[in-house]
């Protein structure tokens, strides 16, 4: 299950990861390994089995439309590191 | 060379639940930015998401009233992509095993109809507000964003139409209908200017048959936007085309003060959005007996409704549009026309006069002062002949401003005959004119001739001078 240069580079793309060339190939290896030890998965017979996206046995789990208290937006941008008047404030788009 | 356009329109409804889809915050619209935020819209680590019962169930009756299939087993998935709008880096929303699909809408263009495929109506969340500070207002030139979450995590309904629409004409009757039928199952306000109803298109134009290349058209904020936005984008292809050109697949913004479009990105830096099934979801299996009840639960829509205005009352389509355009007007036509006066008459009334009352005044049908009876009576008042159609109209205003009924403002103002002093004047003067021997004989003191020649004057104005102001007037011409 090796994954070709290319791939790792628009990975780290999507992940806004600047990668160096050595990074690179070692991310190559890494995700490698990781892809053929999960790969082993297909090895299973699994004829007669539905997909499951879930393990849990469960549907349909809802809650009734029910208005709580939120929390402030002091407490939403307290982690913030750069907050003005409630608002989160992000460097600028593009 | 042979034009055809071929547009499909890309729709995301905000549900009006109280609360949003997978937290207890508030849905409602605006409010000081972050007042309706907790840990699981904010995306905190360890926060886990509850759908809302309701806008699961809201989204299976929009899915039904567009004949969509509803899924046994669906799921929700991840959609990954980078920008500050979701506080989580991904959006949760349906992939490909969405709550419905291979739904129908009909239009009527008047000459034609048109069925237009429904691929899906699939569940997702909002996004939060951005607002981008700089001198431009948008994206481009922006020093900094400043981010406001009180949207994120709102029931988002999303209905993806096929490419069938072929005119900008096609696509705005779409919309319009698609927005009545959604205004009819009373699951959003379908706001365009507060964005709680928005719109994007896919446009392209096939030459001689060939397909062409796809271009997506957004922030069209209203009809008429988007009318215009897609009889510009198709000129604007077309002209390309014809100029030896190659049509770009890309995303352009339209800008309505300028009327054109301009590239936003090209589908070259597409996102690729990873999408993975959500773990904290568990799958929505509706039951048949919910399904069932849904769609037995269905109110009667607008298509079908205009085509019964049609063929039930003899209305025109356009007059039956106009009166289906909302369930409440619909409904007060129906009563108004069940009072036992000619349904087009009453039609015509709501549609005109009343209508432009309820404009004016921006008041709703709702809590209009001229109930369906004194709008029945109004027009029994034009039908006997007591009043006339031009009459009519002062007295429908009055209603409006007064609340009284149009037999009582008839009644008061003595509508009904002509006081108006030198409009009987004319008429006498005429009267007298025509029948020189009765004049005479009234000159001569004989009442015989007073009552002749106010029956000549009653029979010029079929009943409606004031018999006493007329009767005035022939004494004051001739004794």
């Amino acid at each position: 299950m090796a994954i070709s240069m290319e791939e790792v580079e628009h990975v780290a793309k999507l992940a806004r990861l600047a990668l160096s060339g050595e990074e690179k190939e070692a991310m190559r290896c890494q995700l490698s390994d990781v892809l053929e030890h999960a790969h082993r998965v297909s090895e299973v017979d699994t004829e007669g089995v539905l997909p499951t996206s879930h393990v849990v046995p469960l549907v349909n789990v809802f809650r009734e439309d029910v208005v709580r208290p939120s929390i402030t937006p002091f407490e939403a941008t307290g982690n913030a590191s750069w907050a003005e008047e409630g608002a989160f404030r992000v460097p600028r788009i593009l | 060379m042979e034009f055809e356009t071929v547009i499909g329109l890309e729709i995301h409804v905000e549900l009006s639940t109280d609360s949003k889809m997978f937290c207890s915050c508030s849905a409602g619209f605006g409010g000081e930015p972050n007042t309706k935020t907790c840990p699981v819209c904010l995306g905190h680590p360890g926060s886990l998401p509850v759908p809302n019962r309701r806008a699961v169930n809201d989204t299976i009756l929009l899915a039904l009233a567009l004949n969509c299939d509803i899924t046994g087993c669906s799921i929700f998935h991840r959609k990954n992509y980078f920008y500050p709008d979701m506080p989580k880096n991904f959006q949760i929303s349906q992939y490909d095993i969405p709550i419905s699909s291979g739904g129908t809408l009909e239009i009527d263009m008047g000459e034609y109809t048109r069925t237009v495929g429904i691929t899906r109506v699939h569940l997702e969340e909002d996004t939060g507000k951005s607002v981008h500070v700089g001198e431009s207002g948008r994206i481009h030139g922006a020093e900094y964003s400043l981010e406001d979450f009180n949207r994120a995590g709102i029931p988002l309904a999303e209905i993806v139409s096929e490419p069938d629409l072929r005119t900008p004409d096609e696509a705005r009757k779409f919309m319009q209908l698609l927005h009545s039928t959604i205004r009819y199952l009373e699951i959003s306000d379908c706001k365009m200017e507060e964005g709680s109803l928005r719109c994007d298109a896919n446009i392209s134009v096939a030459v001689d048959g060939s397909m062409g290349t796809k271009v997506e058209i957004k922030n069209m904020n209203s009809f008429r936007a988007m009318h215009r936005a897609l009889t510009y984008e198709e000129q604007r292809q077309r002209r390309t085309i014809r100029d030896g050109g190659e049509v770009v697949q890309e995303t352009r913004h339209w800008d309505d003060a300028r009327g054109t479009t301009s590239p936003l990105r090209s589908k070259e830096e597409a996102f690729d959005y990873r999408y993975f099934p959500e773990p904290d979801l568990v799958p929505l299996e509706p039951d048949e007996a919910w399904v069932r009840e849904l769609r037995e639960g269905l109110p009667e829509l607008p298509g079908d409704r205009v085509r019964r205005f049609v063929s039930e009352y003899g209305l025109s389509r356009e007059i039956a549009e106009t009166l289906t355009g909302e369930r409440a007007l619909a409904d007060y036509f129906e009563d108004a026309a069940g009072k036992g006066q000619d349904p087009v008459a009453v039609a015509k009334w709501i549609a005109g006069d009343l209508g432009a009352l309820l404009n004016d005044a921006a008041v709703t049908i709702q809590s209009c002062p001229v109930g369906t009876g004194g709008l029945s009576e109004l027009v029994e008042l034009i039908d006997g002949g007591v009043i006339s159609g031009k009459m009519a109209k002062d007295v429908l205003k009055e209603a409006f401003e007064t609340g009284n009924s149009p037999r009582l403002i008839v009644e008061e103002k003595g509508l009904t005959q002509i006081a108006d002093e030198s409009e009987l004047d004319t008429l006498v003067d005429e009267v007298i004119e025509e029948n020189p021997g009765a004049a005479d004989d009234m000159r001569d003191g004989k009442e015989q001739a007073l009552k002749f020649l106010m029956g000549q004057v009653m029979k010029k104005t079929r009943g409606k001078a004031n018999p006493k102001a007329a009767s005035d007037i022939i004494r004051k011409r001739l004794t």
